[in-house]
């Protein structure tokens, strides 16, 4: 269930309250998020929308503990993670968060396999026990046998495919996806789509995602527009167990 | 190291930047470890010094000489356990160009007291048979192909410009490391009896050897009284200090060395802190991705450092390498005009430590700031 009332279930995976962010552009501030509240459960998939500059990547930004805010507070499975110290907000993103951006931002000098590979290199797992992880990821996105492959030697969608295997491999508490198809074409993106709804309603993973587009918004269950620094909830889908039909 | 993938991807990512890179780095230390080598080779006279030896020279100026006599005064000093004369003879060998030092020496004495400089015993005593014998340092006769039994026509500059003719009875070696093989000996009778008479019954230094390194200075301070207020004053002084005495004679080699050496140092330090930072700079975006997906600011300090010490350990050992198979090279080059240039083990040791610090220093700053990258701003960036 998604509410940005404010008033959600204690049990929430994700908890946003009263949160402000205030840039500083020369000498004119400005207020991009006010009082948010928001609140996620686990197996949700949230799309965000809004006008260039409403704040969306912000947001993101700051659920998934790569920015500070201004004021209110980020709980995620019961960890507040707006007062974390830079090294502990690190490791927290190491473990719960799975990144997936518009551009793929993969390393080029590493293949499909070692791109996938890098958050595991932060954990205790052997290279045999590793290996095991990334192929079953890279499995999972469809590209077992692409796993000697560069990035420059991929399509864009292989490439997002490749990103989304690296963001799930260290099985992280929830998903940011910022603009997964913004760079590819429409097949690629329905079939991007088509991953992400699968990691949603296959292995329950928690989505939230930042797009422009609405074709790829209504895929999500629910759709919440950014308006004058808050959220709105835009529209909600029925859950369509695995395998139903929508 | 799991994170070794990383960094050799990202090191091998522009394979002709870090070849340059190498290249630079490796003649840089080429340059150095030459520079460390010619500084070793006019300091090793001060480092290889005896202790227990003094110089003993006149107090107008090392080209003046000294009377003979001055040998069996300053051997009745206490402390004084053998006195040698030697003279510079300064001849020419075939060509000016084939300069090595030629040293009269009193055979008497030669051996007691430059115990060092080791000649085999039927080699000396055929020498001190033949009053136109010679010794030959061992570089000496191999850099001229000498053997013994050999005549060896030496024209003297010095001393009415005719050719005297020596016989090889022997080759000295050196028993300390780096010590000098470079020097021709002639006995002095020989000498004193075809010398200008100006020159006859004297002696241009003499070498004291003491019986405790303890007694230098009294017995420094008694050679010196002794032949206060006389016509010829002596000025007598450890050999080490005598040896840097004479380094001082070619003007100011340590310093000239050390300017030279430190705009190595920053030249190098700069093209490959450039490199460094410039290769971040290409990857803002993937350092931030790293940074995003967990890897703490301090990991990404860690990959920037590692591929520039790394830089430098290929670079560095290419240098050595150059080094090793040039300075020898260069060193028969310059043979006459320079000491002998030895690439000793230590400073193969310093030279690689060189350039681990000016790898890791170099990485230091591209790799701070890629530590204290904001992730958000960064990405914004792409």
């Amino acid at each position: 269930m998604v509410q940005v009332d404010g008033h959600g279930a204690t049990a929430s995976l994700i908890q946003v309250r009263g949160l402000d962010k205030k840039y500083k552009r020369g000498s004119e501030e400005i207020h991009v998020l006010q009082g948010l509240n928001l609140d996620v459960d686990q197996g949700e998939f949230v799309a965000f929308m809004g006008p260039s500059g409403s704040g969306k990547t912000t947001l993101l930004n700051l659920l998934g503990g790569l920015d500070v805010p201004s004021a209110g507070s980020i709980v995620v499975s019961g960890d507040e993670i707006t007062h974390m110290s830079r090294g502990k907000l690190t490791e927290w993103r190491a473990r719960h968060v799975g990144f997936i951006f518009q551009m793929y931002n993969l390393i080029p000098v590493l293949t499909a396999y070692q791109n996938v590979e890098l958050p595991l290199l932060l954990t205790k797992l052997s290279g045999a026990e590793r290996r095991k992880h990334v192929e079953t990821a890279l499995g999972l996105v469809g590209l077992a046998d692409r796993m000697r492959h560069y990035p420059r030697q991929l399509s864009g969608g292989q490439e997002q495919r490749v990103a989304i295997a690296r963001a799930v491999v260290s099985d992280p508490t929830f998903l940011l996806c910022d603009e997964p198809t913004g760079d590819l074409d429409r097949k690629s993106a329905d079939e991007i789509m088509a991953l992400i709804e699968r990691l949603v309603r296959e292995y329950r993973k928690t989505v939230l995602m930042v797009t422009h587009d609405p074709v790829v918004a209504q895929r999500a269950d629910t759709t919440l527009h950014l308006e004058k620094g808050a959220l709105v909830e835009a529209g909600q889908r029925r859950r369509v167990p695995a395998g139903g039909v929508a | 190291m799991k994170f070794r993938g990383l960094i050799f991807a990202n090191l091998f990512r522009k394979k002709v930047r870090f070849l340059l890179t190498i290249g630079s780095f490796a003649l840089a230390l080429l340059l150095f470890t030459f520079l460390a080598v010619v500084k070793s080779a006019f300091s090793r006279g001060t480092e290889i010094a005896g202790a227990d030896r003094l110089i003993v020279v006149s107090r107008i100026g090392l080209m003046q000489l000294m009377p003979i006599s001055y040998r069996d005064k300053i051997l009745a000093i206490p402390g004084v356990k053998a006195v040698t004369h030697n003279h510079w003879f300064g001849g020419v060998y075939q060509d000016e160009k084939n300069f090595f030092p030629q040293f009269v020496i009193d055979p008497e004495y030669q051996r007691r007291v430059m115990t060092e400089l080791v000649v085999p015993d039927d080699q000396w005593n055929n020498f001190l048979k033949d009053r136109q014998g010679a010794i030959a340092g061992a570089r000496t006769a191999e850099r001229f192909h000498w053997k013994i039994g050999d005549r060896i026509p030496i024209r003297t500059t010095l001393y009415g410009g005719s050719s005297w003719q020596f016989n090889l009875d022997g080759i000295y070696h050196s028993e300390r490391a780096g010590g000098d093989e470079s020097q021709f000996w002639l006995q002095w009778k020989y000498f004193d009896e075809n010398a200008p008479d100006a020159v006859k019954s004297t002696a241009g230094w003499y070498v004291v050897k003491l019986d405790s390194p303890d007694d230098a200075v009294r017995v420094a301070k008694a050679i010196d009284e002794k032949f206060a207020n006389s016509s010829f004053e002596t000025k007598t002084e450890t050999e080490s200090a005598f040896a840097a005495y004479f380094v001082k004679q070619f003007g100011n080699i340590e310093l000239l060395i050390l300017t030279i050496g430190s705009v190595v140092f920053f030249t190098l330090l700069l093209v490959t802190g450039n490199t460094m930072a410039i290769s971040v700079r290409e990857r803002t975006s993937e350092l931030a991705v790293l940074k995003a997906i967990g890897f703490s600011g301090r990991a990404v300090l860690f990959f920037v450092l590692a591929e520039s010490v790394i830089i430098a350990l290929f670079g560095g050992f290419l240098g050595l390498v150059l080094a090793y198979l040039a300075i020898p090279v260069i060193g028969l080059a310059l043979t006459g005009l320079l000491p002998p240039l030895i690439l000793s083990k230590s400073l193969l040791t310093l030279g690689l430590g060189f350039a681990l610090f000016v790898g890791g220093v170099s990485g230091l700053l591209p790799g701070i700031g890629a530590m204290r990258l904001r992730v958000v701003n960064a990405l914004r960036r792409v």
